[in-house]
């Protein structure tokens, strides 16, 4: 359909989670939890963290109070959507006693709706759809949960300290793949969200709330504000074919040195929205006779990820920083034919090292250049 | 209908196990066949995910015989580890849980009118077995059809019994080496490289088949194109940690390659770049 645009304030926000909620979808957005903007169910729009924005560095995450009530007011926090998509830990399959083999089907995922979705979730969003169901043999259960998710977007207008997603061509306008794009306003003339209405069932969803057609000029500041963000975002990947860059810095010193601040902890591997990687436990019950199996997310920096008999192949912590930051920006475009990063910098808030992957793509392109010269 | 084998391919398919053969003091060949519903035919060079109750699941080169379509798995196990162990210890009667086969195959339909050069290192003779007996059953496809096999000691060969029935074919070139000397050997000592250095062949018109270890499809892959061979037409057999085998779980990425999606089998114009990074 045609996109068209309406404008919702504040109580119209309310109603569409409400009667998101009154249609049977299990509303998810984000809440103030744990000192930060977690992701969690809102019974209703008074759950959204209205008044709070963050402040982010490389190693730092820190909620702040606003001047305003704005709700969107914050930048990506600690959890991403894949965590509802394509959960940390489910059931693969049981095996019962006569010895047969069970899908776990999760036949009736929930449904899902998703609000307040940012540009680079959406891509990350749309780089998981390519990994898990793009594929010769997809992944059922993200299909499953997938096929019948609701998403409002929200277009950013504040981006953090550690955003790119300007750079990565995912933000801050979000899309495609909506069903609604918010962009919050809050001027003189009061609190309100000018809104992109995308699909039929957002237009459904639209139809049962009280809202006023978008006049020319309130589309015109809203596209002003988003267009703006884009030259506020607080990094950005140095503009070189990234593809490229990594493969030819397979044998940089730079990994080596980024090594010694490393950890290896795999931080940025649980808050990265499109790392989708996973290992199975097998285990039996106490008679032995019932089997299952068990898929938990796992992370490229756990030493025994690469394990083959006789040892790990990456065993060096320089090595499997390699891995990670190669895959995120380069050989992603090998395997599915696009950039793993989408620019959402939280590997970079949530490193305990303050590691900051644009910074290393930096060095690697100036040590490249200075290789060439 | 849906098929459920693409809508969950993360479900083991029983099969039981109906012959055991020990090959060495740690490997076995095993014959399965399906509980009820079999897996599609396979082509030399894929695998299956092998599960073992309640212990655990490993990738597992195909070693039957890719003529045979009656819906049996043939596989060909080393010791390295407790599902291996498992594995190992299955005997007849035995149910395991199978999903594939996946991967890319050896393709060795591709080679006819060629010359086929096939060097195994230990175990890896188990995947290059289905090549030598594709290429014996359709042997007027090809040229010359060289198997050059290595082993520690004369007893690690795998397939003992059909190498020296091999031996006796005029229509196949066949050199086993072992590294160290032995009692009673009679044959070539050293590895596999050294029989592969004084082979000559027609680099216009041949085609390698290497699976072993590492350095050693390193090595000899060295050897081939020293002689001429483009690396387009050495293909080489990888393995890497893999828990799902369908492109899903990432474990067994190497560099831009999904070892499950885009291998095992790979030329080695692909490969070779990445083989030369340490930890890669």
């Amino acid at each position: 359909m045609d996109q068209h645009t309406v404008v919702l304030d504040r109580d119209g926000l309310s109603a569409v989670i409400a009667t998101l909620a009154g249609d049977g979808y299990r509303v998810i957005g984000p809440v103030v939890r744990d000192g930060a903007i977690a992701l969690g169910e809102l019974r209703s729009g008074d759950d959204l963290p209205a008044g709070w924005g963050v402040d982010v560095a490389p190693g730092k995450y820190r909620l702040r109070r606003r001047e305003d009530e704005a709700v969107f007011g914050h930048s990506t926090g600690p959890q991403s959507w894949k965590q509802f998509l394509h959960p940390a830990r489910r059931t693969l399959w049981k095996e019962l006693e006569d010895g047969t083999l069970h899908a776990e089907a999760d036949e009736d995922p929930p449904r899902y709706a998703f609000i307040g979705v940012r540009g680079c979730d959406l891509a990350a969003i749309r780089r998981l759809d390519r990994v898990l169901m793009s594929t010769a043999y997809p992944d059922g259960s993200y299909q499953r949960r997938r096929q019948s998710v609701f998403i409002v977007a929200v277009n950013c207008t504040e981006p953090g300290e550690t955003c790119f997603c300007a750079s990565m061509g995912t933000g801050p306008e979000a899309g495609p793949g909506y069903d609604l794009a918010l962009t919050e306003r809050i001027d003189e003339s009061g609190h309100r969200f000018v809104v992109q209405v995308a699909t039929l069932t957002g237009q459904w969803v639209i139809n049962d709330v009280l809202h006023s057609n978008a006049s020319d000029e309130e589309v015109a500041e809203a596209h002003a504000a988003v267009t703006e963000a884009a030259n506020k975002m607080g990094r950005a990947m140095p503009d070189v074919d990234l593809r490229d860059l990594i493969r030819d810095s397979r044998q940089s010193p730079l990994w080596q040195e980024i090594a010694q601040r490393c950890m290896v902890c795999g931080s940025c591997t649980m808050v990265c929205p499109t790392c989708f990687c996973t290992t199975v436990e097998d285990a039996t019950d106490l008679t032995g006779k019932r089997a299952e199996r068990t898929q938990r997310w796992s992370s490229c920096f756990d030493i025994d990820f690469s394990y083959i008999h006789g040892g790990s192949l990456r065993s060096s912590p320089a090595s499997r920083y390699r891995q990670w930051m190669s895959h995120k920006l380069g050989t992603w475009h090998d395997q599915f034919g696009e950039s793993g990063c989408v620019g959402c910098g939280r590997c970079v808030a949530w490193c305990p090292a303050g590691i900051d992957i644009t910074e290393e793509a930096a060095r690697l392109a100036e040590g490249g250049a200075r290789a060439a010269d | 209908m849906l098929r459920t084998d693409h809508l969950e391919p993360m479900v083991p398919v029983p099969h039981r196990v109906t012959d055991r053969w020990v090959e060495t003091h740690d490997s076995v060949t095993i014959r399965l066949e399906p509980v009820a519903d079999p897996l599609p035919q396979f082509r030399p060079g894929q695998f299956t995910m092998v599960y073992a109750h309640g212990i655990g699941e490993i990738p597992i080169s195909i070693s039957g015989d890719p003529s045979v379509a009656d819906g049996s798995i043939t596989h060909t196990i080393r010791v390295v580890g407790v599902v291996s162990e498992a594995l190992f210890n299955a005997t007849p009667g035995t149910v395991l849980g199978l999903r594939g086969p996946f991967g890319t195959s050896w393709d060795v339909g591709r080679s006819a009118g060629r010359d086929l050069v096939i060097v195994a290192g230990g175990v890896g003779l188990a995947p290059l077995r289905p090549v030598v007996l594709e290429a014996l059953a359709h042997r007027e496809n090809y040229g010359r059809v060289v198997l050059i096999a290595g082993a520690r000691s004369p007893q690690e060969f795998l397939f003992r019994k059909e190498l020296d029935d091999w031996e006796q074919r005029h229509d196949l070139e066949i050199t086993t080496t072992i590294d160290v000397p032995a009692e009673g050997w009679t044959g070539p000592v050293g590895f596999v490289t050294e029989p592969l250095g004084k082979l000559e062949i027609d680099p216009t018109r041949t085609t390698a088949f290497l699976c072993g270890p590492e350095p050693m499809m390193r090595f000899c892959a060295r050897a081939l194109l020293d002689k001429g061979l483009p690396d387009q037409d050495i293909r080489v057999s990888l393995e890497r940690n893999m828990r799902c085998g369908v492109a899903l779980c990432g474990h067994c990425q190497f560099g831009p390659l999904l070892v499950c999606r885009d291998g095992p089998v790979v030329d080695f114009h692909t490969a070779g770049p990445l083989m030369a990074v340490r930890e890669l």
